[in-house]
């Protein structure tokens, strides 16, 4: 083994251009393969940041449509000590109105939250361009095209009409930006102590229970245990990706095309060293010949190859994750958004970067084989032979 | 004197639709410690006949033993031991390995058959290099010795496993007559001091007189044979 490694590192070491070339070669390769691979991902963890980020991944739902759910609390409760991959949990009483405008009348949906506890879900805080997010009493803040386009303003009092007919002021304290325009658009956000007054629900009611969770991947499972743990059948556990097919189905199709990528980059880079490899048995097949006349035998001479393929996986390894995360660094750097934020955000992700450099040596060793298999064929005499 | 070296009608033949026979039932015993001369023309067959001594080839038929062991039965791994502990090869164009320098040349064979040096074999390796003249380049990769450096070099090699057997095609083919001359005595001091057994191809027929026996090889077979003990 150390004289097969010895020789290898020599035969390298000799030829310094072709080997920096090879290695080179393999760098290219796995730089691509981090490359696209943290491009995807980091595009995937954006979007899906962007999608279910802020929102609920589990909600808990009346069973019938428009009624409320009775003693959220005790649900409450019973979610938060039975399931510990609950990160966040927020009750809601939403529901539709109108928001009186001088002489017209604008349909929103008042949504009543615990303003800590629905923070950790929508980060209000983050969200609010113009005063804050804490509100007492009948104190609410709106969407920002809520606002602009009606023309409303911070402190000023407004009528809001339920569909039933009774009429509550509330005071506007600010607006928030949830990036998605269906929400500014719509949006009213109060205590939900003041959305049980507007609406009349008792203490104990809510419309909804939301909820994050640890895995969001993990939310079709969780809420089918949720059923069938649950006693309560004037309840319904909706989970996200039941509601987003179309967005699983389009980041299941990206993965599978970045995987195709790259595995067909890594196949060519395992052929370029393969055929590389080979023709250094040539090069090398009277060193080997003297070799086996004195005596080396074929697993030792085979090994050589394996090793110089396991030195060159290394080398073009290390390598292609430098330059690959430079590629990932430049992008990062260069390819920005108008407001100065990455296009796609980075995201560096190091077991994927530490499996393709794995990857590197796996498939440049296994690239050797064939030139390891035809040096051990080699025969001394022909060398002897022919000089 | 026990025969180190022994053939028993070998036969080699090349190739397998145009079929050339190269040799012809030869027979030949080798005594040890002795210094044996092979001439003979080019083409007629006393390359072959080394290589097959050397078990670099095989016979197409015949027995080879090899130090009492019978070698054209052998496995390529058998043979590769075989080769590394009983046999030192010297050729005519040198075959050192260039990446490595003269003195990790030397030791080659030792490394092959050990997988490790230590302080007592780089003694012998410094003294060897000694012996054949190359204190000043022991440290100089092959490639950039002159022809007779790195035969000298190929010599100390041969040397490194205390041998039974030298085995030399040509060994001074390529060099001038008055390093071919140094050569031989070396080669001689060696077959002395060491007691080693060497069978030499040579064309010069000055060489051949100062061996202990000569053999002529013509057309595949042994033509004449005189020892002179």
């Amino acid at each position: 083994m150390r004289l097969a490694f010895r020789i290898a590192l020599r035969f390298l070491t000799s030829s310094k251009g072709q080997t920096a070339l090879i290695a080179v070669g393999i760098a290219v390769g796995i730089s691509v393969q981090i490359f696209i691979g943290s491009l995807i991902e980091g595009l995937q963890i954006s979007l899906l940041d962007a999608t279910i980020g802020s929102a609920s991944h589990i909600t808990v739902n009346p069973s019938e449509k428009n009624t409320p759910i009775d003693d959220s609390g005790d649900i409450e409760t019973w979610l938060s000590t039975n399931y510990s991959e609950i990160k966040a949990l927020s009750p809601t009483l939403s529901k539709g109105a109108f928001l009186k405008i001088d002489d017209v009348t604008e349909q929103i949906i008042f949504r009543g939250f615990d303003s800590e506890k629905a923070n950790t879900i929508y980060k209000f805080d983050e969200a609010m361009i113009e005063g804050s997010f804490n509100l007492t009493g009948n104190e609410v803040v709106v969407g920002k095209d809520l606002a602009l386009e009606n023309d409303l303003k911070v402190g000023d009092d407004y009528d809001i009409i339920t569909p039933e007919g009774s009429v509550s002021t509330v005071r506007i304290v600010g607006y928030f930006d949830l990036k998605v325009a269906a929400i500014n658009k719509s949006w009213m956000i109060g205590t939900i102590d003041e959305a049980r007054t507007i609406f009349g629900y008792e203490d104990h009611q809510i419309t909804a229970l939301e909820m994050q969770i640890e895995t969001p991947f993990d939310a079709d499972l969780l809420s089918k245990l949720m059923i069938s743990d649950s006693v309560r059948n004037d309840i319904s556990f909706d989970n996200w990706k039941a509601q987003n097919e179309q967005l699983l189905s389009g980041l299941n199709g990206q993965s599978t095309s970045s995987l195709m990528i790259q595995v067909f980059v890594v196949i060519s880079v395992v052929l370029g060293i393969a055929s590389v490899l080979a023709i250094t048995v040539l090069q090398k097949s009277r060193q080997l010949g003297i070799l086996k006349a004195m005596g080396i035998n074929d697993r030792t001479s085979s090994l050589v190859f394996l090793f110089q393929g396991f030195i060159l996986g290394i080398l073009g390894g290390i390598l292609g994750i430098i330059f690959g995360l430079g590629l990932l660094l430049s992008f990062s750097k260069f390819a920005l958004n108008a407001d100065g934020t990455p296009v796609v955000p980075i995201f560096i992700n190091y077991s994927f970067i530490g499996l393709s450099g794995l990857i590197a040596v796996t498939a440049s060793t296994l690239a050797s084989i064939i030139p390891a298999l035809k040096s051990k064929k080699l025969s001394p005499i022909e060398v002897i032979k022919n000089g | 004197m026990d025969n180190v070296i022994k053939l028993n009608n070998v036969n080699k033949i090349y190739g397998t639709t145009i079929k050339t026979q190269v040799l012809f039932d030869v027979d030949l015993a080798v005594q040890q410690g002795s210094f044996n001369g092979i001439i003979g023309a080019s083409g007629s067959g006393k390359s072959t006949l080394l290589n097959i001594v050397g078990t670099l080839d095989k016979p197409t038929s015949g027995e080879v033993f090899i130090g009492g062991q019978r070698t054209d039965q052998m496995n390529k791994n058998e043979l590769a031991r075989l080769r590394n502990e009983t046999i030192g090869f010297i050729f005519q164009f040198h075959y050192l390995l260039p990446e490595f320098t003269a003195f990790e040349n030397v030791l080659m064979p030792y490394y092959i058959k050990n997988k490790k040096i230590d302080r007592k074999m780089e003694a012998r390796a410094h003294e060897l290099m000694d012996l054949v003249g190359l204190s000043k380049v022991k440290n100089n990769l092959a490639g950039n010795m002159s022809g007779g450096q790195q035969q000298r070099t190929a010599i100390a090699r041969s040397l490194i496993n205390n041998p039974k057997i030298i085995l030399a095609d040509e060994p001074t083919g390529n060099l001038d007559s008055e390093t071919t001359e140094i050569i031989y005595e070396l080669l001689r001091d060696i077959n002395k001091d060491f007691g080693t057994t060497f069978v030499v191809i040579t064309h010069d027929r000055r060489i051949a007189e100062k061996t202990d026996r000569i053999i002529e090889i013509k057309d595949g077979k042994i033509y004449t044979d005189f020892a002179r003990f």
